[in-house]
């Protein structure tokens, strides 16, 4: 079946996969406000929200329900096209992410070999730190179509903190890169894969630790949500938003959080693999599911872990947060970086 | 500076040493203090279903008291008007005709008797003031209405009912109230 040179078949199977990952992503994010605040709930003694539906599962809905009936409220001095674009930008950059993350290996479904990802690229890793950085925009167009002191003020910090720590991000990916030799998500994480080899966190704990903190400051994640600090910026970049456009920005931090989940399980922890198994082993249906669940335990953990350090550690003051940036991550991950290089030169011989 | 209390602690301004500077040993020790708190038991009540006990000194709204033959209580002297701080409290005396003997205790009873929810501050002081035993506190406190004037209280809300006459509402009414 080709038409215009074309495998449709092909473009239908990414199309649904598209589909399955965008949905699924959503609505783990609608998911992961509701845990957010049960976990806040239960780290400081609360039951948290239980009223809405059993255990209040049906809360998030609650909430998504709110936000799309509020009032739609665009400011008089706001600039009406940013306004809208600020939100949408910030959502698609953190949508966009999921195209290159491996979420397992391949199916067969139909006498066909179906990858669980949707887009292969050989640039996958570049690809997903260009799309970060547009996240960036979202902040920042915000913040200043707005028309607000705070908003602009917390859009400049956000730009700020995400040119910061991007740098110190970057610097800690390339000794992964050293490692794998390879740019491509599924690559790194097949090299994990393989028997016998470890996790690339064997081998880059402190790169993990830098990419982890960076990860956390580009999500604008407590300790580092300087861009909407409410007690000093009122609400930050998103002071101005209500409704739907609210709830776009906020929607986005979370589907921000799952995707640097993804890709910091798949650069560190061996992405859809599962410890001491060997899929190769497994027929490829079975593996890709179990590939599937590992991944996806092993964002939950991650997100656990962005929720624990947000209400345990405070905010960093804005001075602080560019010394730790500049002062010491950056330095750190140049020493990591060159250290890498220089042990596998030697491995080399 | 002399300090107004010995509690004042000065604050420390020497520079972080380089364990402090690292930042993560005691990121993990604050960690580990909120993950401990996970296990900890929760003292939430989930109120409308769970009610916390209230102290037996607890004052809430305001019941106006009958006697053993499900006389009121009240003659309107006025002493608990004067005793309250917040000028809450407003009633209007009536004389007791004869064949009424069997609702009001004595020859004088209050004919309105107002008390305004808003202004009250549940000291208590009227409860103190009664020379009759008419008026006491109970533990039913501040339900929501929609009207200011639905907070002004009259004698229909505060009156406690019949023990002889409707007994039912009168247990309900002591269940709620602390006579």
């Amino acid at each position: 079946m080709t038409l215009l040179a074309l495998d449709w078949i092909l473009m239908l199977e990414k199309l649904i996969l598209i589909a399955i990952i965008v949905f699924a992503s959503l609505g783990i994010a609608l998911y992961t406000t509701f845990s957010e605040r049960k976990v806040a709930a239960v780290l400081q003694d609360r039951p948290g929200p239980n009223r809405a539906g059993p255990m209040g599962l049906l809360q998030p809905l609650a909430d998504g329900l709110k936000l799309i009936m509020k009032e739609e409220i665009i400011p008089n001095s706001a600039s009406k096209g940013l306004f809208i674009l600020g939100p949408a930008m910030a959502m698609t950059a953190a949508l966009m992410t999921c195209a290159v993350i491996p979420w397992s290996s391949s199916v067969e479904l139909f006498g066909r070999k179906i990858d669980l990802q949707i887009a292969d690229i050989n640039i996958g890793i570049l690809y997903v730190f260009g799309v970060v950085s547009m996240g960036v925009y979202g902040i920042m167009i915000g913040g200043w179509a707005s028309n607000n002191k705070f908003s602009l003020m917390a859009a400049l910090r956000g730009a700020s903190q995400a040119i910061s720590y991007e740098l110190a991000m970057g610097l800690a990916l390339i000794a992964v890169l050293m490692i794998s030799g390879s740019l491509s998500l599924k690559t790194i994480v097949d090299q994990q894969m393989a028997p016998g080899a470890w996790w690339n966190i064997v081998y880059q704990p402190l790169g993990f630790i830098l990419f982890f903190v960076c990860a956390m400051a580009e999500c604008n994640r407590t300790p580092f949500d300087l861009p909407e600090a409410e007690n000093e910026l009122n609400m930050g970049y998103h002071q101005e938003y209500s409704s739907m456009k609210l709830g776009f920005y906020l929607f986005a931090e979370y589907v921000n959080m799952i995707m640097s989940s993804a890709v910091m399980a798949s650069l560190y922890f061996g992405g859809y693999d599962v410890p001491f198994l060997d899929e190769s082993t497994l027929a490829p249906n079975i593996a890709a599911i179990i590939g599937v669940l590992s991944l996806l335990t092993k964002i939950v953990i991650f997100l656990f872990l962005f929720m624990w350090i947000r209400w345990t550690i405070p905010r960093f003051r804005y001075d602080q947060l560019m010394n730790l940036g500049w002062k010491s991550l950056i330095p750190l991950a140049l020493v990591n970086m060159l250290a890498t290089g220089a042990v596998i030169l030697w491995q080399q011989g | 500076m002399q300090a107004l209390t010995n509690r004042a602690k000065e604050v420390s301004r020497e520079p972080m040493t380089f364990m402090e500077r690292l930042y993560l040993p005691n990121i993990v020790k604050g960690m580990a203090i909120t993950f401990s708190h996970i296990f900890k038991k929760q003292p939430t009540i989930q109120y409308p279903e769970q009610k916390r006990e209230f102290s037996p000194v607890f004052r809430g709204l305001h019941v106006l008291n009958r006697d053993a033959e499900g006389r009121e209580n009240c003659t309107a002297c006025g002493l608990c008007a004067v005793a309250c701080p917040a000028e809450a409290i407003t009633m209007e005396a009536a004389e007791r005709m004869p064949g009424e003997e069997h609702l009001y205790r004595e020859e004088k009873y209050a004919a309105k008797y107002e008390i305004n929810m808003l202004r009250c501050i549940f000291c208590g002081l009227c409860e103190e003031a009664c020379p009759k035993d008419a008026i006491y506190l109970s533990e039913t406190f501040a339900p929501a209405n929609f009207t200011r004037k639905g907070f002004i209280y009259g004698k229909n809300d505060l009156l406690i009912p019949n023990k002889n006459t409707a007994p039912e509402e009168y247990a309900a009414a002591r269940g709620a109230a602390r006579v």
